[in-house]
Parts: structure tokens; sequence; C-alpha cells
């Protein structure tokens, strides 16, 4: 029995989304922000992968996008500016998507803590895989050796999150190649089915995420619709 | 009366932070935590509040610009004090730059936030693919579209193949047609017999399809996936001119909801068997128990006995209890019974995991506590994961039977009817009993339905006898 108070967790309500536009996602982040701000509901981890798009955050050069317009509309991938932190980067089928619409008030109002701590999920949900995920200074994110499995980009208003991660699973790498992600041209992308050599279910990558990101947020984390989580007991 | 606003210190580790958009221009009033400009750090940005009222009079620090924490970036002249008529800014201020989340490339055409998503995957098993008019937009213009603002490429090999693009349903921005969309027509043009799943699909999440040429090789067994079909095409509108209706886009969980039963459907081959249970011994027996359950606080209803009686049959009848993967059935040997519980706001299946180890008393205390837990949005992401099998109560509001759809990836599922006296004949008489019709929908790829019956004769049995296993 620890010593520290019985200090009740917050709760945290995970939702596996499945495909969902990333127009779309924008809308649900908004709403969940909204509702979260104005205490008509709990804090929300969507989980879901999004078709194929490019997106380039605040910080993002335009030049980084390397696939010209043709290449662009021949592989159906659409591009989208947007408002969180970081340069360009890929979405696609088997990514992982994570959005926690979180307050980090009063007791993690820290950016840097923030950001950490999601690179800390990711770490712990690859770790089932037996994957060993590592942080490089200086570069956000989530990198095996001198590739990046793991991306971030948040935005934070009034210490309430949104945007958040990505996290490649059973990706299609051949799409970073029409980027530089992050703007970084030096290091490569990877992900986890290509580590492990086999493909893993998003729907269960996400529970486990869900689970992950319950322990390194100290939240309760809960499901409202099993439909939307099913899983199999693999 | 003035304040001024400083860069905040948004982490411990943090010493400065770059003014990356002003929310206000100089002679704006702003209330108190209204937000005033945007920040950006190391892969974050921050949306920083006013903190206090009145007219922001200065900005010291322009966009683009970085600077340590506690700088002064700006000062609000307080609520009091005459606002700094006129006063012309140090620098006048860079022209408002659009919002960039709505500098979007190209905006589609119609309303994109009420059409319904694109199709993105091949169209599914009607191949003839007819122009889908989505309802109430003008389709001649959208098939306009298709035609002038496709890529030369796809209109090369429109030509070569004598396709028309009109025809074909694009997925790409507004709804153009890209390269993979008409290949993927002239594909299913040419075989007709080809199954849809093998159709490139650009959003079928565990196959990542290359970027030129698909081609979907064959690979070890996979859990076979919903085939085009879980995003059906809108076809033409399902209204008359001049009828009165009203037209509601899906929520996002609506549309799940929507696919996944579609999805369910087109994989398993549904078929239901219905079978009477007479509840004549069990009501009996749960009359008796009634009491003992209730001083430890259990409200004892018929799921519990029903529950053994499916772990009975399963014991009996193991291929219920199972998966299809690929070529090759998975036999589950732990029985994790889901119990649907309806919401208002959906429905939910909360997993009694390792059921067949519990007691009547212990399932009767998981049914009680999970369905309560799950209407208060209180279940935690392994109670509702990894079930086997699953029972549905069609009978909740009366409902003589029901013909479930199946929870992927099991393979049946029990839809409970009312259980109501009725007059059934025994023995040559009329007699009054507790009846209750099962329906079992099963996977027919691996459960035939000799199995089937003999599964629910089994649970029926068990009921009928009332003999329950501790």
């Amino acid at each position: 029995m620890g010593i520290t108070g019985s200090k009740p967790q917050r709760i945290c309500e995970a939702q596996w989304l499945g495909i969902v536009q990333y127009d779309d996602g924008l809308r649900l982040q908004e709403q969940a922000v909204e509702r979260l701000r104005s205490g008509h509901d709990t804090e929300q981890l969507l989980l879901l992968e999004h078709p194929h798009v490019f997106t380039l955050g605040r910080g993002a050069d335009s030049s980084n996008i390397l696939a010209d317009r043709q290449q662009l509309e021949s592989s159906a991938v659409e591009v989208h500016e947007t408002g969180r932190g970081g340069d360009v980067t890929y979405h696609g089928p088997g990514q992982l998507v994570g959005y926690p619409i979180v307050d980090l008030k009063p007791d993690r109002c820290d950016v840097h803590r923030y950001v950490r701590d999601i690179e800390e999920v990711l770490i712990k949900t690859i770790g089932e895989f037996g994957v060993t995920g590592t942080r490089i200074h200086g570069l956000t994110g989530v990198w095996v050796g001198n590739e990046k499995i793991g991306a971030i980009g948040v935005r934070i208003a009034r210490w309430i999150t949104s945007h958040g991660f990505a996290l490649n699973v059973n990706t299609d790498l051949s799409f970073f190649r029409m980027i530089v992600p992050c703007g970084i041209t030096d290091k490569g992308v990877t992900s986890l089915s290509k580590l492990i050599g086999r493909e893993v279910e998003l729907q269960d990558m996400a529970s486990i995420c869900a689970q992950k990101f319950a322990e390194v947020f100290d939240r309760d984390v809960r499901i409202s619709n099993s439909l939307l989580f099913h899983g199999s007991t693999a | 009366m003035s304040e001024e606003v400083k860069m905040p210190q948004m982490g411990e580790s943090i010493a400065e932070g770059t003014i990356v958009k002003w929310l206000k221009h100089v002679g704006d009033s702003v209330k108190r935590d209204e937000p005033l400009f945007e920040i950006s750090t190391d892969k974050v940005d921050a949306e920083i509040p006013a903190p206090t009222s009145g007219v922001l009079s200065e900005i010291k620090v322009q966009e683009g610009e970085t600077v340590p924490v506690n700088t002064v970036v700006a000062v609000i002249n307080g609520a009091g004090s005459k606002p700094a008529a006129a006063q012309p800014a140090k620098e006048s201020p860079a022209p408002p730059k659009e919002e960039p989340a709505q500098a979007k490339p190209e905006p589609p055409p119609s309303s994109a936030p009420v059409a319904p998503p694109p199709p993105a995957t091949a169209p599914p098993a009607p191949k003839t693919a007819a122009p889908a008019p989505p309802p109430s937009s003008a389709a001649t213009s959208k098939e306009e579209l298709r035609q002038t603002r496709s890529s030369p490429v796809v209109r090369k090999i429109a030509d070569e193949h004598e396709v028309d693009i009109s025809q074909i349903e694009g997925t790409g921005i507004g709804g153009r047609v890209t390269k993979q969309d008409i290949l993927t027509f002239i594909e299913n043009r040419k075989g007709e017999a080809r199954p849809a799943a093998a159709a490139p699909s650009a959003a079928a999440p565990a196959q990542p399809v290359p970027a030129q040429q698909p081609e979907a090789a064959p690979r070890a067994p996979q859990p076979p996936r919903a085939p085009a079909a879980t995003q059906t095409e809108a076809g033409p509108p399902p209204y008359a001119e001049g009828d009165r209706v009203e037209i509601e886009p899906m929520s996002i969980m609506r549309r799940r909801i929507a696919e996944r039963m579609v999805e369910s459907r087109h994989i398993s081959a549904h078929v239901t068997s219905f079978m009477e249970v007479d509840f004549h011994k069990t009501a009996k027996l749960r009359d008796s128990l009634k009491g003992d359950f209730e001083r430890d606080g259990v409200k004892l209803t018929f799921m519990p006995f029903i529950i053994k009686a499916v772990i009975e049959g399963i014991r009996k009848w193991p291929v219920v209890n199972a998966s299809v993967w690929g070529d090759q059935i998975v036999y589950k040997k732990d029985i994790n019974v889901g119990v649907a519980v309806a919401l208002d706001w959906g429905l939910i299946v909360p997993v009694i995991r390792g059921a067949d180890e519990k007691s009547l008393l212990g399932l009767a205390r998981a049914v009680n506590d999970l369905g309560e837990r799950a209407r208060k949005k209180q279940l935690k992401p392994d109670e509702v994961q990894g079930g086997t099998f699953t029972i549905t109560n069609p009978g909740v509001f009366g409902g003589w039977a029901g013909t479930p759809i199946i929870n992927q990836p099991q393979v049946a599922i029990l839809g409970v009817g009312v259980i109501k006296k009725r007059p059934v004949v025994i023995d040559d008489a009329i007699a009054i009993r507790q009846m209750g019709i099962f329906g079992l929908s099963f996977d027919h790829r691996i459960i035939d339905g000799a199995v089937a019956d003999q599964f629910l004769a089994t649970v029926r049995d068990v009921i009928e006898a009332a003999e329950y296993t501790s």
C-alpha cells in the first residue's frame, strides 16, 4: 500500500473510431475540446486512422512535400494545413492516430513534459511487441535506431490539448518518400510491422495504447462503445 | 491601468517562445481569457489567453519573432482607461494572415461537412457502378468536375480504355477520379467474376496499398477484411422531387455502427435457427434462489441461467466458440461471453471473461455489475474486449424473437426473445408454461445447420431440465 493520498484518478474516455476523414477528425477534436472546457464531458482519447493525407503544421515548409500535384492526385493523397506544431507529416491506413483531449491543469502544465509523456505512451505501446523505442534529443518523436516510428504534433489552448500522435503500425512507408517527414532529411521512417515481420490489428493497438495512456497519465481510461472496440483475443 | 502581457513559461525547461500568430490587432478590445496570440515551441502550438480585459494598445513582438520567457510582448489598457484611440502601431502590423486551418488547397465543391464521405474503396459487388449523384447536389457539376479536373494521366488511361470518366465515382480531392479509381474500374469491368476483395482498396486498413500499381498479392492467412461494402454508395436519392423530407448527416458513431453491421453481414454467411425453450423448471429454481441472492445484494434474472446453458452447449459443440482466420478455424479455449446492453447512445457488449469458471452467483454479479457500469460509461477497455460468444436480448420490449448480426470475429450470437407464459401442449393437454424463443445466428462457413441445431438443443435441454453445473 502506498502512502500517497488516494486522489481519485481523472476519467478519460477512449474511443476507437476506425477510419475517419481528416476534416471529420478536426471537427471531433473541436467538439471534444469544447465539451471538456465547458464541463459537459470527460477527457477523451480519440483513436483512429485517416485515409491518405499529408498535413502541414504551423512550422511547415511546403517545399517539404516532394511530390508534385499530379503525383498527389494520382495517389489519392489530400493535403491539409492544420493548427498543430511541427512540420509535414503523412497519415494513412495502417497508422494509429491518437488525439488526446486532456486538461493539463493543474499538475501537468508543462509543454515539454506533455510531449515526453506522449513519447512514453508510444514507447510502452511498442514495447509490448518487444520493440525498443528511444528518444533522440532535440527530435521529438519515438525512434527505433535512426528511424522514426511515432510522430508527435500538439496544440494546447488554455492547457487543454488537441492533435497528438501518429504511430506507424502497418503503414505503407512508401508514402513518406513523397515528403520530408518533419523536415528532417537525414533520418528514415519505420513501422511496427516492418520491425516484427507481421501486421497487427489497429484495434488491438488502439486498446494497448489506451491502457498505456492510462498508466502514463494516471487516468482512469474507460470505453463507452464496444462496437468500436471489439478486438480479438490475440 | 495598463497591463503588460508577457511571454508565458509553458514548461520548466522552456526558455523562449516564438509568436506564430496574433489573434487580435492593436485597437481591438479583448476580454480576459479570450485567446490573444499563439506561440510555438518544439512540436507544440499553444494558444495564450489575455490576462485581463481591455484594449490591446501595443504589440511589441511581431509574428515570427522568438523571445525569452517573461519578455513583454504586448500591452493591454485596462477596461477603465480610455482606449488608445487612433494610436498608430509602432510598426504597421502585418496584414492579417489567413487562418491557416481554413486555407485548404482545394475546398471540395459540394458542402463537405454534410456529404457522406466518398467511398474510399472500390465499388463492391454490383460493378455496374452507375454514377451516383449525391442527394441534393447538382449532379452535372460534379460530373463536369470529374471530367475537367482529372489529371492528364487519368484522362490518358480513360482514352486508351474507352472509359467515360463521368461513369466513375472519384475518391480524390473534391470527388475527382484518381489513377487508382480508373484502374479499379477497368479491372472490375474486365473480370466480372473477380471477387471484390481483390480490388485495390485505398482504405483497407491492414493492407496498405502500394503507391503505383496495386496488385493484391495473396499472403498468409489473414482475418478477411470487409471488402468495399462497408461504405455504401449513395445511389439515387431515396425520395422524389417535392417530397417532404429532412436530411441529417450521420454522426461518426452512427457511421461506424452502420459499417460494422454491413461488414459483419459481408464477412459471415449468416443463418438463423430458432428453438422454443420451456423455462418452467428454471423459473422455479430461480424463485427458490432469489431470496438468497437478494440477501447478497444480487438481482437474479434468467440471464445467468442462459449463460450457464450456453457454456454447456459450447463444451459439446466447441466450433460455436471459434473464429475464422483465412482458411483456418481458431477454436477459443476460453469462454468469454458478451452480453449486449442497449444504451441511449448506442449499444455496448461487456464481456464476462472466463464465464465457464464462474458460479451462478458469480455470473449474476457480473451481469448486473457490467450492465450497470455500461450505463454509467464506466467500463474499462479490457471489459469490452475478447468476447468469444455473444448473447443479446431482443425480448426487452416484448419481442418474440430476433435474428441478430454476428459480433465479429465471433461465429455465433444468441438472441433471446421475451420469456412469458404461453399455452403449450404437454402430454396431450394444454398447459401454461413460461416460454421463450431462442434465435441463434451462426456463420455457415464453419457451422453447419445440424451442429447449430444440436447446440441449441443442448442449451434448451439444460434450461428445461434446470440442471446446472455448480
